[in-house]
This record gives structure tokens, sequence and C-alpha cells, in this order.
């Protein structure tokens, strides 16, 4: 019996270490003391904010903001990307301590904190300044009525990435609806070719953004209206979405990959994906996984978003991400500023879409001629921007997200597996998904309408 | 006392102050235990109680903490994603613990019958997977599963055959029991070896000298003489398995999504407090687990009390 109590100690303890230990961490208040910044502060005296962010050339626009600003200094380090920094703000709102006074996160993430009470509405600390420097959908997607809980930095209006090489040795045109993609898909297969595509399953957020860009509206949510929400994952459009990438796997027409993984970056290396549906920030991360710089440079075309009725398109979005002061900064109008003016600088702008790092949703940089024109490396001097993303963007018209993004997510990954599988259908995915989220929802207090 | 009373010299002076010289005694034994006890309430009870306080609570995003007695765990255990969870852990419980267990005992008691320099280095050989880190492991194994890179893909296209991908849904459990046989054989092998080695070797000279050979020696002595090593051993797996977390939770970014958020109860609390930011309930699941672990090891010494002499 001597080891049985150790191993409840050890079970129970689970929960409670990460309490204790992530919430001890540095605290992330605006306290002028050096804590571990990863960058150089410029002036020591002023006040210093803590920011999250993994941009890939943070550093440099870090080092941008320092430079320009004396009042006010960044200190700023690298939490982990996407859901694993989620995951740490999301541990330190619940110790209520650790969390930065900035932080980064993805749109479709914000109301998700918002509700939790850690997000500061900017509306008041002067975020109507800088309304004007974007479009009306990114402006949307970080607002709540007249409540203004995130500065957007960068956008991913989707568009289809293509290869060239193998486009040309088959003799296929870049697909412009989703029935000529399966059939150019089907001929590709038939001809011997690799796979036309791939749909992974840690993709939920693409998903979601095909679901929306037939006309789905997983959910209502307005946090004016705190309890209330409206859950829709069971209509036609979303099944559809569901039964068609699930057809595509079926008749192995598509990879079944993870997407972001060193499998898959080899496989796009190699060519072992005719397609790759994704967004502006593509091109960037793919270059900075080593992607066309070897044998594969200059194969690389884009096209738009294949619709599903080409006469009336819908453009969609996927990733793109903001600025958010938590409410655990204590100089809130310092986090404010920061948040405003970080990567809105010319020279960080400048740098990002010139690397392929970010789409900017700055106005300015959206109708400046040298971005618009500009002749994108990794396209082969395709005008990529003018041709592709910029109308993309123009286009869309920002979405609702849940309270509980992380949540959905997770599921909507597992029906993927299941789907891409075989092991379900669309109609049944959708369903499944339907009666958990209603679950999730009445369980956390929700009234379901 | 007693001896004091015995010998007829009722000094009163002498039982007290052999009482306090007792009493002394006790502090300074208590002084020994000091930095243990401090580190065990501080980072073992302290976090247990506080754990099992928060599972009394229930949380939700739009309704705030309110007190749930013990609602959580009646949740807990008709939750199919903890009962799923349970059932993995226990069917991987019941293929690996026999898997490790049966290569452990014929690798010690092979190394235990030959002798010399091949003899140390296989026996190092042997227990290397354990001294490698769990997560290090993990990712070796991550990369030879590969089906771009991994020397398994690349053997298999040298015959124009596709290498099975031990991650995907239907193969991960496979996967991962190789890889955990892999890290723990060699660990349960130096326990066996070191109860092996410890028996008095006239034994096997009876042995033979009644016209035993060497398996009939393996098994009907050496076996037996090594049970309550592999009483412990069995314990020590059962509770490892049980709690199943690094392994799936390190391969889960390369396995395709095979490795859900509710794989096994372990990585369930996991993503439930980390994840989903419900600390009460994930205590709750973790004092569940906790509680069927304890079942499981309870029954399971009960069974075996007349073979395990070290749990009596």
């Amino acid at each position: 019996m001597r080891f049985s109590k150790p191993s409840v100690i050890v079970t129970g303890l689970i929960a409670t270490i990460g309490l204790s230990a992530c919430g001890g961490g540095s605290d992330g208040g605006s306290s002028a003391s050096a804590t571990k910044c990863t960058n150089k502060i410029v002036h020591a005296d002023a006040k210093q904010v803590s920011v999250w962010a993994w941009y890939p050339n943070m550093a440099k626009v870090v080092d941008n903001f320092n430079n320009q600003h004396t009042d006010v200094q960044v200190c700023w380090s690298n939490a982990g990307q996407g859901q694993a920094e989620y995951d740490k703000f999301q541990t330190s709102i619940s110790a209520k301590k650790g969390a930065p006074d900035v932080v980064m996160l993805e749109a479709e993430q914000l109301t998700g904190f918002e509700i939790q009470d850690a997000l500061v509405d900017l509306a008041p600390l002067g975020a109507d300044k800088v309304k004007g420097d974007f479009s009306e959908g990114a402006w949307k997607d970080v607002s709540q009525g007249s409540a203004v809980y995130a500065i957007p930095v960068d956008g991913g209006p989707m568009a289809m990435i293509y290869r060239k090489d193998i486009f040309k040795k088959y003799d296929i045109d870049p697909p412009k609806t989703w029935d000529e993609y399966a059939a150019a898909a089907q001929k590709l297969k038939a001809a011997g070719g690799p796979a036309f595509g791939d749909m992974g399953s840690n993709v939920p957020a693409l998903v979601t953004s095909l679901m929306i860009q037939k006309g789905a509206q997983p959910f209502q949510y307005d946090l004016s209206d705190k309890l209330n929400i409206g859950i829709k994952l069971d209509d036609q459009a979303t099944k559809d979405v569901l039964n068609y990438w699930g057809d595509l796997a079926k008749k192995g027409l598509i990879g079944k990959e993870d997407q972001f993984t060193t499998d898959y970056i080899s496989g796009v290396v190699s060519g072992k994906y005719a397609t790759y549906v994704s967004a502006a920030w593509a091109p960037g991360y793919l270059t900075g996984q080593g992607v066309g710089e070897g044998d594969d440079a200059g194969q690389f075309g884009v096209a738009e978003l294949p619709q599903w009725d080409a006469s009336s398109p819908v453009s969609v979005n996927w990733g793109g991400s903001t600025f958010a002061v938590t409410t655990q900064a204590k100089d809130k109008a310092a986090a404010a500023e920061v948040a405003m003016g970080l990567y809105a600088d010319d020279a960080s702008l400048e740098d990002g879409w010139k690397t392929q790092t970010i789409f900017p949703l700055n106005q300015t940089v959206l109708k400046s001629d040298e971005f618009v024109n500009a002749k994108v490396k990794f396209f082969d001097g395709q005008t990529a921007n003018k041709d592709i993303y910029v109308p993309a963007e123009n286009a869309y018209s920002g979405a609702t997200y849940s309270p509980f993004t992380v949540y959905y997510y997770a599921q909507l990954q597992a029906q993927m597996v299941k789907l891409l599988a075989g092991q379900t259908t669309g109609d049944q995915a959708a369903a499944d998904l339907q009666k958990q989220l209603v679950e999730y929802a009445k369980g956390q207090g929700f009234t379901v309408r | 006392m007693t001896v004091i009373t015995a010998k007829g010299t009722p000094e009163t002076r002498v039982p007290t102050s052999s009482r306090r010289r007792h009493f002394r005694r006790d502090q300074i034994g208590w002084l020994f235990v000091l930095p243990f006890l401090v580190v065990f309430l501080t980072f073992l009870v302290a976090p247990l109680l506080y754990a099992g306080y928060l599972s009394l609570y229930t949380k939700g995003l739009a309704t705030g903490t309110t007190f749930a007695g013990f609602d959580n765990y009646t949740r807990a255990f008709h939750d199919p994603a903890f009962r799923h969870g349970l059932w993995l852990v226990v069917r991987f419980s019941l293929v690996v613990i026999p898997l490790q267990i049966g290569v452990a005992l014929v690798a010690a008691l092979l190394l235990d019958e030959i002798t010399g320099r091949l003899a140390s280095f296989s026996r190092l050989m042997i227990f290397l997977p354990y001294a490698v880190p769990a997560v290090i492991g993990a990712l070796m194994w991550g990369f030879l599963y590969s089906p771009s890179f991994g020397p398994m893909e690349q053997i298999a296209s040298l015959f124009n055959v596709q290498a099975p991908f031990l991650l995907s849904q239907g193969n991960i459990f496979y996967g991962l029991l190789n890889i955990v046989t892999w890290q723990w054989s060699g660990y349960y092998m130096i326990i066996i070896y070191a109860a092996l080695k410890s028996i008095d070797s006239s034994l096997y000279e009876a042995a033979r000298l009644d016209g035993a050979n060497a398996r009939q020696i393996a098994l009907r002595i050496k076996v037996p003489l090594v049970t309550s090593a592999l009483v412990l051993i069995l314990i020590f797996s059962l509770i490892g398995t049980l709690q199943f977390f690094t392994e799936p939770q390190i391969v889960s970014p390369i396995a395709n999504g095979s490795v859900t958020p509710e794989f096994t109860p372990n990585i369930y609390a996991f993503n439930l407090a980390f994840r989903y930011a419900q600390f009460n309930y994930a205590s709750a699941i973790s004092f569940s687990l906790g509680f069927v672990v304890f079942l499981a090891v309870a029954i399971f010494t009960f069974a075996t009390r007349k073979r395990g002499g070290l749990f009596t």
C-alpha cells in the first residue's frame, strides 16, 4: 500500500502545480524593475510595458518602438505561438497574476478573454484615434458595440497558393469554384499526379473560415447580452463544407497531414501538394521554413480562393492578430499607447510586409503604391497583393466569434480526425458538433438560443 | 519504568528525567524529519488540500464560481471523455505491463546466465533507454515514425511499399506501446537482475545435483525467488500507466490529431485546466483518477498479498 498514496497525491497535484507555478512567474506589472526582457531598453528611466508576442520580426519592431518613444518602453518576451501563448495567458488570468500588460491575440480569441474581464476597453483610452487606419471589417473583429478590445495589426485574407510546375505539367488551370477544384483534383489523380491539396485536422480556424464562406454562421454572440448565445453548427452550409472535404479525403485526392509540421513542410517543398488553401501570411511563413529557396524557387503562384458561387464571391479570413491590453496592467494608459503604437510605425510595417511576415491591415500601407504593386519574390514576381490579397481583404466583412473558441476548435479538430479517416460523415460531424457545443455552453451557464 | 518498579526502588526523579530525555530525543527526531516535512507539507499536502477545495466548486464562463459539493465527481464518472480515457489506459495497462515485465524478465534471466564483457555491455545497453529522458525518447520516436524522413519509411521505400504510420489513429496504441516498452523495460530489468543476484548460488548447485537443467533452474528456482521484485514492478508500472501523460502529449503535435484532448485522464485534466480554464473540474478529474489508481493498487495488493512479502 505504500505506493498508492503518492500516486493519489501526484495525480491530485496536476491541477495545482500549474496554478502555483505559473502564477508565481515574473510579475508582469509595469514596474520599472529590470525583468526578463528579450530586447534592450533604450530609455531606462521610462515606464516599462510588458508585451507577449510571437511575430518573427518582433525584435526589430520592438527596437523601432523603443527608439521612437522616450516616455514608454516595451519589455517584450515570446510566450509561445498561438495556442501555447493562450494557454499561458488563460492560466495567468485564472491565477489573477502573471499576465503581461499587452498581449498578442488572434481576432477569434478576443471574445473568450473579454467575457472573463481580462481585456481593457480601449475606446476611452484613445482607440478611436487609430480607428481610421483600419477597414470596417477589421475594426468589427476587435469591437463589441462601442467598446474596442484590441488594435488590429495583420490580417489573413484567404487565397489559393499553387504549384505552377505541377499545374503546367498536368495542364490544369487554377480552379475558380470548389466544383472545379474537385474536378481538377480528380484529373490530377487520374494522370498519376500528386495530391491536389491538404486538409489537416489541426486547422480548425481554416475549416471554420471555409464554412463561413459557404454561408454558415456558427455563432451569434454579443457581449452586451452576456448570457445568451446562438449556436448553429448543424446547418446545411456546414454540412456541405465538411462533406466536401471528407469526400476529397475519401477519394484520396488530397493529403490528410496536419499542417505546420516538419513533415507537412517537407511535403510542400517536394511538391507533394499541388495547392495550399491558405491566407496572406502563408508565403512569409513558408519562406521562413525554407520553402521556395531551393529546387522549388519560383514555382509558386497564387490565385483567388475558389468560390461556391462564382457570381457572388465571398471573401474570408484566416488568422491575423491584434494587440490587447490586459486588465492586470498597472498603467493602462501606457499599455494602451503601446497597443496602438507597436507595429504601427512605417519602418516596422514595411519590414513586416516586405518579408511577408504580415499582411498589414493599416490602410496607409494597404493603399500605398509600393505595397499594392509589389512584385512578390515568393510568387516569382507576381503582383500578388494587387491581384489577389488586397481585393480579398477589402471584401472581408468581419465575423462573429464565440466566447469559447478554444473549446470549439478542440471539438472541431476531433471531428476532422474522424471525418478525414472516413469514420464519420459531414452530416454526422456537424450534428455531433452542435450537440457538444450546446451542451458545453449550457454547462458554462449560457442560455442557448 | 517497569524496570524501576521491579527493582523496588521507587525514585520519582529518575522516571521524569528519562521521560524528559525521551521527550528531548523525540524533539531531535523531529528536527531530522523537518526538512522533509516542510517540503512534504508545502509541495504535497497543501496543494492537495487546495485541489480538493477547488474540486468542490464549479465555475462557468457566464455564471462565475458557485459551490457544487460533489457534483464535479458525479459528473466526472458520467463524463464519456473521462471514461474513454480511463478505458484506454486500462487497455493499455493490460497489454503493456505483461509485455514490459516479460521483456525485462527474459533479459534479466539471460544476463544472469552469461558473464564477461558482453554481459555488462548488454546490461548497459538494455538499461540505456531508461536514462534517456521520457520527453527526448518520445521526440526521438516521433522522428523515427515520421512518414517523410523517418528511417522506417526510407527502408520501406527501398521495397516500394509504404511503411505504416505508427501514430495514425488506428496505430497509435501500438506506436505508444513500443515507446513505453522501450523506455521502461531496461529499468525493470535492472530491478529483477538485482533480485537475481541476491539469490544464494548454493541453491543452484543443489538443483543441479538433483538433475535440474538450466531452464528448470530458471523457471522453478529463479522466477519464484524474484516474485516479490516482480510484484513491485507490477505496481510501479500499473501506477505509471494509469497516469499515462508524457509520451502521448509529446507526440501529439505530429500525430495528425490522433492524440485527442481527452486521450488519457491526465491529458484530459491538463487540457481542462490549462486550455479551457476549468481548474475546478480538472481537480475533480485528477482526484477521480487518483481514486481509480488507489483502487486498482489496493485490489492488486490484496490479490497478491501472499506472494509479495513487501506489501503485507
